[in-house]
């Protein structure tokens, strides 16, 4: 399980990284996209992982604090998701706008000369 | 204290966050109703901060718990000496950058107030919060205004200095998550004065483990301070920005620089056992290297936009530099320093819009440059009568202007008398005092920093002063209403307070510097909450 969770972090962040190096903006937006899914799986799996455990309590048996998962970095995760969605969303209309105002999709706003 | 004067303590999160819900609902159409709305606001945080200025001046660190819910559970803000220094400079400048706006920026776009509102509440919410997952959630309210305020008045330069902006700045949102989460991960509490309680007891195999978490969150805080060099984005950005937005955004490099103040201070202070003074030698060399950086940036700087996003970096530099040195008499004349400096460059990045005004494009390129292309050649044969006349009248608004960008160059700089040289003052004199010892190589490093980058300051301010009001004045004068004129003469009366007031200024902010490297009293009522829940 750990090793599963900690490729996938690591495909994403590494996709992410390469993308975001590229110069053309949309190439940029996916990369931060593919960058904060790599976050937030380590966020959530900063609360330790488990296969196969209850989801709050198991029928007939006194639940105990260890039979939990931790709550609070599911509660991050679902902030962090909020937020990096949102911002996200702001970023690709500035794109857009860029796209239009400078008629390239560059992230400097022109092409490089040859 | 009563319980009304402890809800207080959210107010500043409170009231920009109505005003600007209440603007949003108004919508655009009525624009006298929004200005209103938006005075009311900014006074009234005047107000408070002014308040909370003086109900900080106390031993102990008062809490609020947000919802009422117990310190391990709930999120608590925390208001000391240094909080409310720093949301009394960002309600004074957010009043200036507000009334200034009201001339005519105002109009340049859609949602310009509850953005200009929802940013003073993140920028609030920041400075109070004591809980780091709350640091980020205000850092993100505070940022996403700042884009759009970043492209308020549209434009390609904006939007292309805009795109670069916020893309730097997700990346860094995304350093803070995991240096968060990391923390939790050991630590298991996202509560700041819960953390540094358990400093001392983290194991010593997961030492390691928590300081990698916190230097990623440090990096965090050094891009939005921008700190070299992670704040290449800055002087773009600013430049491009309106005037009143490059106001605001000014104080955003602080917030990085507060953050990274509040956390290092009270997680590597001296009870953090093994990791006390973690980073502080590399917190000053980049303070230092930022200073360099910054020194030839304001050197090179074509233009006064740039000039000022150049003095911001200096400024970031010094606060780091001095915080790095770890000594709370120094980080108590940084934070003299910073108050200063938050005024003066405020005031200048709204004089720059002044000042350009009615001057043609391109006017502000070196006399170098233009000779070197050969473009004001031709301006040289036209008239030479009238340009060699004795006595050309000044009109009054260049004179004002001229007073205004001699006094900001005098407290950027850090020359005599004004408030700015006190201030490098106060933080090189504690490097240097007989009792100390001898001082360190280090210390002369600093020393020599801050004066040689006064020195590039003063260079560069005296170039491009000279070259907007002497050498290729405006054509015509610029028309400058009072209503854009007195908050820049706000902020300068204040800094001239300062200047004046330096004794009681310093006094309180080697208040909160002690406060800051004793962080007893900033845990004991965060924990007294805490236990009392148990």
């Amino acid at each position: 399980m750990e090793l599963v969770v900690a490729l996938a972090i690591g495909i994403l962040a590494g996709s992410g990284v390469w993308l975001l190096l590229r110069p053309r903006t949309f190439q940029v937006i996916i990369g931060l996209a593919l960058l904060s899914y790599a976050v937030n799986l380590f966020i959530f799996s900063t609360g330790g992982l488990r296969t196969g455990a209850d989801a709050i309590l198991r029928q007939g048996a006194a639940g105990t604090l260890a039979d939990f998962a931790d709550p609070v970095p599911q509660a991050l995760v679902l902030t962090a998701i909020v937020i990096g969605f949102a911002t996200t969303a702001l970023l690709l209309v500035v794109l857009l706008a860029a796209r239009g105002l400078t008629g390239t999709d560059h992230v400097d706003g022109r092409e490089r000369e040859q | 204290m009563t319980a009304w004067a402890d809800h207080l303590l959210v107010a500043p999160i409170v009231v920009p966050m109505m005003a600007g819900a209440a603007m949003v609902l108004a919508g655009n159409a009525r624009p006298s109703l929004l200005a209103g709305l938006g005075l009311v606001s900014t006074v009234l945080l005047l107000v408070l901060s002014a308040t909370l200025l003086v109900l900080a001046d106390a031993p102990e660190v008062r809490i609020y718990r947000l919802g009422n819910w117990p310190a391990s559970f709930g999120i608590v803000l925390a208001l000391d000496r240094l909080s409310a220094i720093m949301v009394a400079l960002t309600s004074v400048l957010g009043f200036a950058a507000f009334v200034f706006s009201l001339a005519r920026w105002h109009r340049a776009g859609t949602h310009f107030h509850p953005l200009f509102q929802f940013q003073l509440m993140g920028l609030n919410g920041a400075f109070l919060t004591g809980d780091l997952f709350n640091l980020f959630v205000f850092f993100e309210v505070m940022l996403a205004a700042s884009y759009g305020m970043t492209l308020h008045g549209s434009g390609v330069a904006r939007v292309r200095a805009g795109l670069h902006y916020i893309v730097i700045n997700l990346l860094a949102s995304l350093l803070f998550l995991i240096g968060v989460s990391v923390v939790y991960g050991i630590a298991g509490t996202l509560n700041m004065a819960d953390l540094a309680a358990r400093m001392q007891a983290v194991a010593a195999e997961d030492r390691a483990l928590l300081e990698a978490g916190l230097a990623v969150l440090g990096i965090a805080f050094l891009v939005k301070a921008a700190a070299w060099p992670l704040g290449f984005w800055l002087q773009g950005t600013y430049a491009a920005a309106s005037a009143p937005a490059a106001a605001a955004l000014s104080i955003l490099s602080k917030v990085g620089i507060y953050a990274v103040l509040r956390v290092w201070l009270l997680l590597f202070g001296t009870g953090a056992g093994a990791s006390a003074g973690f980073g502080t030698l590399p917190l000053t060399l980049i303070g230092l290297l930022t200073i360099a950086f910054g020194s030839v940036a304001v050197l090179a700087s074509q233009n006064l936009a740039r000039l000022a996003g150049a003095s911001v970096l200096i400024s970031s530099g010094t606060l780091l530099a001095a915080i790095g040195m770890n000594r709370a008499a120094v980080t108590g004349g940084a934070l003299l320093y910073l108050m200063g400096s938050v005024l003066a460059i405020g005031a200048l990045f709204l004089l720059v819009e002044l000042v350009e005004r009615g001057r043609d494009i391109g006017a502000d390129v070196l006399a170098v440059t233009r000779e070197a292309f050969g473009a004001g050649e031709d301006e040289e044969d036209g008239e030479p009568g009238e340009r060699d006349a004795v006595g050309v009248p000044i009109p009054a608004t260049v004179a004002t202007l001229g007073g205004s960008f001699l006094a900001c160059a005098l407290l950027i700089a850090g020359l005599p008398p004004l408030s700015g040289f006190l201030a490098k003052f106060a933080i090189l004199a504690p490097l240097f005092t007989p009792g100390g010892g001898l001082p360190s190589a280090l210390a002369w490093v600093v020393m020599a920093a801050l004066i040689l980058s006064g020195l590039a300051t003063a260079i560069a301010m005296m170039r491009t002063g000279i070259d907007a009001f002497w050498a290729s004045p405006a054509g015509t004068p610029q028309r400058v209403s009072v209503l854009e004129f007195m908050p820049v003469a706000l902020l300068l009366t204040l800094c001239v307070a300062l200047t004046v007031a330096a004794g009681p200024a310093l006094d309180y902010a080697t208040a909160a510097a002690n406060a800051l490297y004793a962080p007893a009293d900033y845990l004991r009522p965060v924990l007294k909450a805490a236990e009392a829940a148990r």
